[in-house]
Formats: C-alpha cells, sequence, structure tokens
C-alpha cells in the first residue's frame, strides 16, 4: 500500500525550501523518500484504522440489516431491526430515555461544579495544587468495577447514606433498589467525577491575560461584570470542549450501571442504559444483527448530538483573538 | 498603576484574612465530603463484617486485617493471580501506545506525505467513535480466530495505534519542539528514524509519560472489554474478578469484597501520586487546541 502511495507525484507542499532546491528531480526524490517514510511510520496505524475501526464499522452496518446469531449464517431481513427498536420494543425505548436522563441531568451538573471549583481555585490560592489533586481522583477512579462497588453499598438500604441520615433521625430508602432513585445515584457518580473538566477548565483560566482584568477594573468593573464579560466569553470554547466530550462519554457509560444492577439495568428497567442493553441483546441473547442495529443508531446519536452541539455554538461560544 | 496591589486584577487580589481562612475551610470541607465515601471504605475494610454498616464514623473501634485474608482467597484463584492478570494486559497495553501512537504521532507532526490533512482528520474523527460501534464484528471476529479467552482482542488493537487520543496528545506535544532540532540532526547525516529515535523520543518524555499513566489507568479500570473477552475463571482480571466476587457473595460479605476493592485501587492510586504532574498537564495540553 505503501508504495503505491508514495510513488503519486508531486505532493503538495515541502517545507523550507532553499532557494537553490528549485531543481525538481531531487526535491521530488526527497519528497517521495519522505512520504514513503511517513506511511511507513504510520503502517500500524492504517491497518489498525482497516481491520479494527472502519473493516468493523461497516461489517456492523451490513450486521445492521440482518437476523444472526453467530451460529447459523446472516439472514438479510432489511430494516426490520431498525422498524423493531422503534415500535415494538419498549426495552430499547426505556433505554434510550434513561440514558437520555442521564446524559441531560449529570453533564450540565458536572460541568457546573467543575467551573465553580475551577474558579474557587484562583491563581496564587495556597494549596493548590493540593485542592486540585483531591478533586482529580475521584475522575480517575470512578470507571472503576471497585467504585460501583462502593456505590452500591453506600446507597443500599442499609448503606452508609442511611447509616448517616440515621444519625438525624431519618428513615432512609433503599436508594439504588428503588426505581424512583437508582439512576439518581448514578448520575451523583458522574458528578463526583467532575475532576476531570475542572482540570481543563483552570488550564483555560490560565490563558486569559492578566491584563484584561487590570483594564477592566481601571474601567471601573466590579467583579461579577468582570467575571460576566471576561471570564466567560473567554471560556466559552473550553465549557463546548468539556461539552462535547462529556456529552460523547457518558452517552456510553456502562461499568456503573452494569455493576450497580447486577447486570440487569434494573430496578425495572431504570437504570438500563443505551449500552448496557446493547450488551445484553448482542452478547446475552446472541441477536447480534440487532445489537448491530442499535451500534449504528448510537454512532448516528452521538454523531447528531455532536453536531448539533457544534451549530449551536456560534451562537455562544466565542472565539476570540486570542487564538 | 502606582501600588503593587494594583498589578493584580481584583479577581485574584488576595482576599482580607478572614474570608481567605473561610475560604480554605469550605474547599477543605468539600474536599472530606468528596473523598468521604472513600475514606469510608478503606475503614470498612478495616472493621470486622458486623460493624460496617453500624459504624458512619471513619475510625474503626476494632482494627482487622481479615477481611484482606478472607477476600485474598475467597474466589477460585488468590486475589494476587488476577493482579498478575491484570498487570499483563495492563503492561502490553502501555507498551503497544507508546509505540505505536508515537510512531504514528512523528510522521503527523513532522513528516509530509499526501492526504496528510484527510488523514489526520479521520484520525480525529475516531477519537470520538464510540467503541461499542466496533464491538460487535470485532467479536465475531476475534471468535472466529479463537481469540475469546485470550489476551489478544485486548492488547493486539493497540499494537496497532486504535487509541487515536494518545496520538493526537503526542502530535500537539512535538509541534511544540524546535523543528531546528530535527534539522540539525539531519544536516549531521541522521535519518528520520534516527531523529525519530535519538532527537523527538527523548524530548517526548512528558508525553510520553502521559501516554503511559493514562493508558495504564484506563486499561485497569476497563470493565466492559475484559469482561467481554476473558469468561474463564482461569483468567480473569482484577476489573472481572471483583465483579464474580459480587455475583458469588451476593449481599454478604461486604468486608472482603471492600478490602480488595482498595487493593485493586492500590495501583491506580500509587500511578496518581507519582504521575499526577504528567496527569494534570496531559489532561491541559489536550483540552487546549
Amino acid at each position: 500500500m505503501s508504495d503505491s502511495i508514495a510513488v503519486t507525484p508531486a505532493p503538495r507542499r515541502a517545507h523550507a525550501k532553499p532557494p537553490g532546491a528549485r531543481r525538481a528531480k531531487p526535491v521530488n526524490a526527497h519528497k517521495r523518500r519522505e512520504a514513503r517514510t511517513a506511511y511507513l511510520f504510520l503502517a500500524p496505524w492504517f491497518l489498525g484504522l482497516l481491520v479494527i475501526t472502519v473493516g468493523p464499522i461497516l461489517a456492523s452496518l451490513y450486521l445492521s440489516f440482518t437476523d444472526f446469531n453467530m451460529l447459523e449464517t446472516a439472514k438479510w431481513i432489511g430494516l426490520d431491526n431498525y422498524a423493531k427498536m422503534f415500535t415494538e420494543d419498549t426495552r430499547f425505548l426505556t433505554s434510550l430515555k434513561v440514558t437520555t436522563i442521564y446524559v441531560v441531568v449529570s453533564v450540565p451538573l458536572q460541568l457546573a461544579f467543575a467551573l465553580g471549583l475551577a474558579l474557587a481555585l484562583d491563581r496564587g490560592l495556597r494549596g493548590l495544587s493540593f485542592y486540585r489533586s483531591i478533586y482529580y481522583l475521584p475522575s480517575l477512579l470512578g470507571g472503576s468495577v471497585a467504585i460501583a462497588i462502593l456505590w452500591r453499598k453506600l446507597f443500599g438500604s442499609d448503606g452508609l447514606v442511611n447509616a448517616l441520615l440515621d444519625v438525624f433521625g431519618i428513615q432512609g430508602a433503599g436508594w439504588v433498589s428503588d426505581p424512583n432513585t437508582a439512576l439518581g445515584t448514578l448520575i451523583l457518580l458522574h458528578v463526583w467525577t467532575f475532576g476531570a473538566p475542572m482540570v481543563i477548565f483552570l488550564a483555560g483560566l490560565r490563558q486569559i491575560p492578566q491584563s484584561y482584568y487590570e483594564a477592566a477594573q481601571v474601567d471601573g468593573a466590579g467583579k461579577l461584570r468582570q467575571f460576566r464579560s471576561i471570564t466567560l466569553p473567554l471560556l466559552t470554547p473550553i465549557i463546548f470542549f468539556n461539552l462535547v466530550l462529556e456529552v460523547i462519554k457518558s452517552f456510553q457509560s456502562f461499568t456503573q450501571s452494569f455493576i450497580v444492577s447486577s447486570g440487569t439495568g434494573g430496578p425495572v428497567d431504570s437504570t438500563l442504559f443505551y449500552t448496557l442493553y446493547l450488551y445484553l441483546k448482542g452478547f446475552k441473547s446472541y441477536d447480534m444483527g440487532y445489537a448491530a442495529a442499535m451500534a449504528w443508531v448510537l454512532l448516528l446519536i452521538i454523531a447528531g448530538l455532536t453536531g448539533v452541539n457544534f451549530l449551536a455554538s456560534k451562537y455562544w461560544v466565542f472565539y476570540g483573538d486570542t487564538k | 498603576m502606582a501600588t503593587p496591589s494594583k498589578a493584580v486584577p481584583l479577581l485574584f487580589r488576595p482576599l482580607p484574612r478572614g474570608s481567605r481562612l473561610l475560604k480554605h475551610i469550605l474547599l477543605i470541607g468539600f474536599g472530606l465530603v468528596m473523598l468521604y465515601p472513600l475514606l469510608w471504605m478503606v475503614s470498612s475494610s478495616l472493621k470486622p463484617e458486623e460493624l460496617i454498616f453500624r459504624e458512619p464514623g471513619l475510625w474503626p473501634s476494632t482494627f482487622t486485617l481479615e477481611n484482606y485474608s478472607d477476600g485474598w482467597t475467597s474466589l477460585k484463584h488468590t486475589f494476587g493471580f488476577y493482579l498478575w492478570n491484570s498487570a499483563v494486559i495492563t503492561g502490553l497495553s502501555v507498551a503497544a501506545n507508546l509505540i505505536a501512537c508515537s510512531l504514528a504521532a512523528y510522521a503527523f507532526a513532522r513528516l509530509n506525505f499526501p492526504l496528510k490533512k484527510l488523514w489526520f482528520a479521520v484520525m480525529l474523527g475516531s477519537i470520538m467513535l464510540p467503541h461499542h460501534v466496533t464491538v460487535v464484528p470485532q467479536y465475531i471476529v476475534f471468535s472466529k480466530l479463537d481469540w475469546i479467552n485470550t489476551i489478544w482482542p485486548l492488547i493486539v488493537p493497540k499494537f496497532l495505534a486504535t487509541d487515536a487520543f494518545f496520538i493526537f496528545l503526542m502530535v500537539q506535544f512535538i509541534r511544540t519542539l524546535p523543528r531546528e532540532l530535527d534539522e540539525a540532526a539531519s544536516i549531521d547525516g541522521a535519518g528520520y528514524w534516527r531523529v525519530f529515535l535519538q532527537v523527538i523520543l527523548p524530548l517526548c518524555t512528558p508525553a510520553l509519560a502521559t501516554t503511559g499513566i493514562f493508558t495504564f489507568i484506563w486499561t485497569w479500570n476497563d470493565f466492559f472489554s475484559q469482561n467481554l473477552y476473558l469468561t474463564n475463571s482461569d483468567n480473569l482480571t482484577v476489573a472481572v474478578a471483583l465483579r464474580q466476587f459480587l455475583d458469588s457473595s451476593g449481599e454478604s460479605s461486604w468486608g472482603p469484597m471492600f478490602a480488595m476493592s482498595i487493593v485493586s485501587l492500590g495501583p491506580i492510586f500509587g500511578f496518581f501520586l507519582a504521575g499526577q504532574k504528567y496527569l494534570i498537564r496531559g489532561m491541559a495540553t489536550t483540552g487546549l487546541k
């Protein structure tokens, strides 16, 4: 592959052309060698792109139009899987609803905490790196099975939360076994991992030139005004970045709901995340055509959400001259 | 602008003494609330079973290590066996990402080749791609290859640079290195490979460290793939073993389960302490363009 591409004539740009290098031949030979080397360096990535990413995406698209259980050959059924999803399969619609609630509630909350604490950790605050570490730690641990187990026990009927409530004489519920509150505990777990976006916000705040605040102060702007007119607009690209990232990530949450509900999505499907249902369909019922169709719908949803995010960003994200 | 305090903008000027103290109290208090569940898990793992849910406080009235010795041996293999399995997969994943992603990153950051912009865009796009979109066909192929219950499905993709996030991270880093260094080396007769190995890679240590630590933590925590591909009780990793623990003991033995959960978080915590500088810098540089 690399050879056939390497001989294509005249790559568009060569860098740092010395004035004497006009003579075409050696330059082309040099460019060709550079291109060949580049494709060699990229060879593992290209192979991965082909066999681990693009190949499976296309295979997934094909499978989504079939009835396939790994034992018999795939049977073409057209759009049946997709039709079934949106008309018959109430569990699918439930999983979509559960995941949407999870994303819509937990992402803004998480980002609000992240931004709030990033602002609280001002420049020059004593012990800043200590606080940053403490707040960052949960986001490293939050995806683990161990923390999901802990969560299950924190909010169990005889868990820590109820023990604490008991001190105040309040009779707590079985938070993870009650369909009304189970999803709430998972949302809380996601909010708890606000440290990662917080670190990105902190880095963004460092990029805002101090002189802007000085100028605003000379003009008599108060703290609140400075926040509204300087900090917030200049931070919108970072808010946007975090938003896109967290929406994509949280739409794919799996481990937490799997562990907290023992792999069922219960109680009464109240924590049935989209990816958990996909997993159950594909790898428990071996309804792989259906799972592939669900995967494609997931891809379209995520692409759609990201697209909407980008379109909407025109109206609120401020790309100033800071670059 | 005469007095030195004016140079510091209002928002960042030190608060009056009293409210500064109040701020620290609030920040520490909030940190404690955040960490309370973790501390409670540690303290619970050191308490006799029957006290765990009776004492919401952190300091155990009776200390015991029994939960640890019970938990260590309560599955088919000792917990050390699962730790080792996780360590092998994680170690190979780290090596794979360091090699494959740095190769690709060098090409994207320093070399010119046809269709570079297109491939770069494809690479960026693949970061956003949900893993679940490819998992069904991947599983089918891996099972055709008879790779289920081996470590291959977990590490082969990493050797093919599929964690494109790290390619991006390294490209960003290499772009900040002065090109004069490469040029000086190539004037001295070094080819691309030598420039890569002897100039770029050594200077990339911070980016490599970030990649290594993140790969370690994400692979160690990964449950979805490991649960999918490792189902035989003789090759489980820590993540999957903990889940088996939960299934086999149900609601009964929380003490040993907490103890082993703590053990499973140990390596992550260790890497966090050792490498937080790189973690935070890595987060920050990829977050900003």
